[in-house]
């Protein structure tokens, strides 16, 4: 079996399972945002259920917090209100995070575990060699109240990368050409498995990028198995006990692609799909309105670090706006304990507190009409960050950066 | 068992983003959401939509965000059925778990919109017209039929699990 039949197999209590099984598997963690716990929790109250584990969930307040409009207000007032009679954990603004990777922060999230998260990006958690996946808030509400979900074993691609990192080229850049080269339903339902020298070399928080976007790929998880590295970052943080899971030598895949990264640049994403990819140079000199490096899919201690070691000593172009947003109040604190605060706000950035905002158009950097942003985020759909005509390109924090000193798209050796 | 209703029609690719943009996630009901349905597609859908319409989409029909506002949206508008070539699944699965039937057909479905159509979510089939062929669609495995018998997720869960501890 793969890693991933593996780990729900054992969470099924099944010997084997095999893809198009589908099975009733106990969930370790499973989390909610203040977008989709209402639904949840307002669910549990309507059917009186309990909460079969609270430890085993937590909601953040993150999305539309601090609120933006009394409307908003009125949401995170009744998610403290159904979190306090629920006792589930609640974070709020200052002690919060991007969920998806507050549950990685806070080590609730492990190697060998079966984890469902009430958003699209929770399969983010599987860069630690966990199976992860996303929901919406019934399936959140049913997995509260019984502590299981059904699933369908999906079957696994593999993607086996080979060659030498080129300079500024990373996680990031792997994924988007992946997803523009298998399509945005190209891994529809199935398992992504990476492996490969690349791989290994990437910091832990770069594999996290990659897995985040397995959902822009239409995939039902993405996974990396644990070695020396994972095992180190997890080690540190982790609040349970876990056993890591590693896939069979002669595991049945449905299809492998081998990936040579020798000759791969920087890959851009033009709107309005994940899989409209171009590399750097054949895009370069595109103007933008708004630099945004952050959400959940680069808002990482690692992201941080790239960025402010581009934008030391520079000033961010007159030509746009800027804006950093870490993915937790941790990196937060920590950009500002190692010096990398002052360095965005020197070179004229805006430097916010976390918050899932400007991704996902609801405050903090929405787009008017006709704007265009260059974002580390994880989606340029359509009107997904404001106007339904302005536009989104997706990068890596180092392009981000680089273009936010020019003025226009570039990256850090044309500086 | 054949349901009649007015056909509309989309492209592929319509993610829930465009489904139920953000700006509405807020709202509580199905019926508040329903007035804002395809908005981020073109904001004159959901005027367009009366109860027990069916919606034809394109491949990959609820793509990306986990927002289960998109399939609410869509019930509260009066959207009966959605049939599409490939959906999402996220979305799929939320539109099971509130108990809104999706068919899954290959042929991708084209027309000027408003046109009378004939569905059978449980069997699969769809009908252009009265007296027109049968195109069959993909019959749902057990466990989705089992859901949406029940009425959706949370009435399943309660009617199968003894453990779950009620208050």
């Amino acid at each position: 079996m793969t890693i991933t039949e593996k780990i729900i197999a054992s969470h099924a209590d099944l010997p084997r399972v095999r893809p198009g099984d589908f099975v009733e598997a106990r969930v370790d963690q499973t989390w909610s945002d203040d977008l989709g716990s209402p639904l949840t929790m307002g669910l549990l109250e309507e059917h009186g259920l309990k909460v079969w584990d609270p430890s085993r969930m937590f909601v953040t307040s993150m999305v539309n917090s601090p609120a933006q409009s009394i409307q908003t207000a009125t949401v995170l007032k009744s998610i403290r209100r159904l979190t306090g009679k629920l006792e589930i954990p609640h974070y709020e603004m200052g002690k919060a995070a991007i969920h998806n990777a507050l549950g990685i922060e806070i080590g609730k999230t492990l190697p060998g575990e079966l984890i469902a998260g009430g958003n699209s990006h929770a399969c983010m958690a599987g860069g630690l060699g966990c199976f992860a996946t996303g929901m919406g808030s019934t399936d959140i509400a049913a997995i509260l109240a019984t502590g299981r979900t059904w699933l369908e074993v999906p079957r696994t691609i593999r993607f086996r990368f080979v060659g030498k990192l080129r300079p500024w080229v990373t996680g990031k850049d792997l994924m988007l050409h992946v997803i523009g080269r298998i399509g945005f339903s190209g891994a529809d339902n199935a398992a992504m498995e990476f492996c490969g020298e690349p791989i290994d070399t990437l910091e832990v928080e770069e594999r996290l990028s990659m897995t985040n976007m397995a959902i822009e790929a239409g995939a039902q998880n993405a996974i990396i198995e644990p070695d020396a590295k994972t095992l180190a970052y997890v080690d540190k943080i982790a609040q349970r006990a876990f056993t890591p899971v590693y896939g069979d030598r002669d595991a049945e895949i449905s299809e492998e692609h081998v990936i040579d990264v020798s000759e791969l640049e920087p890959v851009i994403a033009l709107p309005s799909l994940p899989s409209n990819t171009r590399p750097l140079t054949a895009v370069k000199g595109i103007r933008f309105d708004q630099v945004y490096i952050g959400s959940c899919t680069n808002g990482w201690m690692t992201d941080m670090r790239v960025a402010a070691s581009i934008l030391k000593g520079r000033k961010v172009s007159d030509a746009l706006r800027v804006i950093i947003i870490p993915s937790t109040a941790q990196i937060h604190r920590q950009c500002v304990e190692e010096g990398l605060a002052q360095v965005f706000l020197e070179a004229g950035c805006a430097f916010s507190m976390p918050t899932c905002g400007p991704c996902i158009g609801a405050h903090m950097g929405i787009l008017a009409e006709g704007e265009r942003c260059l974002s580390t985020s994880n989606r340029n759909f359509p009107g997904r960050q404001g106007h339904v005509k302005s536009e989104t390109y997706l990068c890596n924090p180092a392009v981000a950066a680089a273009t936010a000193v020019k003025g226009e798209l570039c990256g850090p050796d044309d500086l | 068992m054949w349901h009649q209703g007015r056909a509309w029609f989309i492209g592929a690719d319509i993610d829930t983003d465009q489904i139920m943009p953000t700006p509405y996630l807020a709202l509580r009901t199905n019926e508040d959401l329903g007035r804002h349905v395809l908005s981020g597609n073109d904001p004159a859908w959901p005027g367009r939509f009366a109860p027990g319409d069916v919606l034809f989409a394109g491949a990959n029909f609820g793509c990306g965000s986990s927002r289960e506002h998109a399939p609410r949206g869509l019930k509260g508008a009066g959207i009966a059925c959605v049939v599409a070539p490939s959906f999402a699944r996220i979305f799929f699965r939320n539109a099971i778990n509130i108990g809104l039937p999706l068919l899954i057909l290959p042929e991708v479905q084209t027309g000027a919109g408003g046109e009378p159509v004939w569905v059978d979510s449980e069997s699969g089939q769809v009908r252009r017209s009265a007296e027109g062929p049968v195109l069959q669609g993909a019959k749902p495995p057990g466990i989705i039929r089992d859901i949406l018998a029940h009425g959706g997720l949370m009435p399943y869960v309660k009617a199968r699990s003894a453990a779950v501890s009620t208050v």
